[in-house]
């Protein structure tokens, strides 16, 4: 495309819990977008077909691939990345300690959008079946651990979440 | 970045007829799970695009006055599987739509997308062919609304005219009221799946529940477009609730589909298919009612 023809806009959204305002090409991915105009490496680039979950963010409240969802979309819009369940003083949030101690982890690359799918499940504050919680987590593809030490992961904080509540 | 020449945003839907009108090349883009997918694929590489996503006043389910349901063309699959109206009146829509994909896939999908790219494998179609669904369309000269047997034209293509969007999808009070439904996929795997063919059917059952006063049958992937086994339906009407009636649906479903081979699987599969899932579906949607088949 010629450089003239170049199409811009001014995306603002919150991304978390920050405002923030940038110029996005109108081509541009959400992915491209956090990756490239804000540093969000957690974000990502996988299939960019919508089909392996590699670049999952919350966007207000529910889980997105961001790889087919256009940067322009996001104007208005509250975006969580896994660089938003940090603590002040960079401690891990019970999700991504549950992972660590399942041994939920091994290349590491689907490990971002698995947990903000899990925060948006276990933020619902219901208690799912073993079958239930397959099936939320059925929009990632893990290549290393087989499943199991991540439906572990979730599940243990689930319900020690749930027994926190009493 | 996606290869695309330009984009054009709606801010409302008359903004979208008019962008429509002004550029006759652009595509429509929704959620753009299959646009944005095409593109990246390189089969509409290059192309221009009117996104109508941003408009939420096409996104909800309501209830009208005369006690239809008009689904929003936007409203996301996963909002309509949450949905209280739906979950309600037409659960098994909510069941049909929760199969799609995978979460991820249900938050961006719309069920005005899934209509419109007019593929006869689309999880919602089979569905809202059992429920004799319209569609509400809005264009240049104002709002019209067609059965969804007849937005449907072909493979891939469905009755948009120049300038005109799909706005909702309505499940009309006859067509809800007193039937009982139930909807199966299959499926090489259970998420992330695109359905080898699906059956979707729905039954009004007699006070005593012993007699079928109407049966609808949809499905998907039996045709090119999705379809209803309207021969069956007419054969099935008034019959008894029984095992026989169930083996006949399995037989005479049979002399309405026209299944193809595709390399997703065969035509003899998707023939059992047709014949069993209606099996399948039929038993279900009959215990759904009340009903009961015997052996």
């Amino acid at each position: 495309m010629a450089e003239e023809m170049r199409q811009f806009r001014q995306v603002t959204c919150t991304i978390n819990g920050k405002k923030k305002t940038t110029m996005v090409d109108v081509r541009a991915s959400l992915t491209d977008m956090l990756r490239n105009d804000y540093r969000l490496t957690s974000v990502k680039k996988g299939c960019e077909v919508g089909e392996c979950g590699a670049c999952t963010v919350i966007i207000d409240g529910e889980c997105f691939d961001s790889c087919i969802y256009l940067a322009i979309w996001a104007d208005g819009k509250e975006i969580t990345t896994l660089e938003g369940l940090e603590g002040p003083n960079g401690e891990l949030s019970d999700i991504q300690k549950a992972f660590v101690e399942e041994t939920a982890i091994q290349c590491g690359f689907c490990t971002p959008g698995f947990i903000l799918t899990a925060k948006e499940i276990l933020d619902s504050g219901k208690l799912y079946t073993d079958d239930e919680l397959r099936k939320l987590l059925s929009g990632h593809l893990c290549r290393c651990t087989g499943y199991d030490n991540i439906l572990r992961a979730v599940k243990k904080t689930m319900l020690a979440r749930h027994k926190a509540r009493g | 970045m996606f290869d695309i020449k330009a984009i054009y945003e709606a801010s409302s839907v008359e903004d979208a007829v008019r962008l429509l009108l002004e550029h006759p090349e652009a595509k429509i883009i929704a959620g753009g799970s299959d646009v944005l997918i095409k593109i990246r694929e390189g089969r509409m590489a290059g192309c221009e695009l009117v996104s109508i996503y941003g408009l939420d006043e096409m996104r909800g389910v309501t209830m009208t006055e005369d006690k239809d349901i008009r689904i929003g063309s936007l409203t996301s699959f996963s909002h309509i599987y949450a949905d209280p109206i739906i979950r309600k009146h037409v659960p098994v829509l909510g069941e049909a739509v929760n199969m799609v994909g995978g979460p991820q896939i249900r938050a961006i999908g719309t069920i005005g997308g899934n209509t419109c790219n007019g593929v006869t494998s689309a999880d919602s179609a089979s569905t809202l062919f059992a429920y004799d669904a319209l569609i509400e369309i809005t264009g240049p000269e104002g709002v019209r609304v067609v059965p969804i047997e007849s937005f449907y034209l072909g493979a891939g293509r469905v009755d948009l005219r120049a300038g005109e969007l799909e706005t909702a999808v309505i499940i009309p009070k006859a067509s809800y009221t007193g039937y009982h439904g139930h909807y199966i996929k299959y499926g090489m795997r259970n998420a992330m799946e695109i359905a080898t063919t699906g059956c979707s059917v729905n039954v009004k059952l007699s006070r005593d529940k012993k007699t079928i006063r109407d049966i609808r049958i949809g499905y998907g992937v039996a045709a090119p477009v999705p379809m209803r086994a309207k021969k069956t339906e007419v054969e099935v009407r008034g019959k008894d609730v029984s095992e026989e009636t169930e083996k006949l649906i399995g037989k005479l479903v049979l002399e309405d589909v026209t299944p193809r081979d595709s390399w997703r699987a065969s035509k003899d599969l998707r023939l059992h298919l047709c014949s069993t899932l209606a099996v399948r579906a039929f038993r279900e949607a009959v215990r759904r009612a009340g009903g009961e088949i015997d052996g």
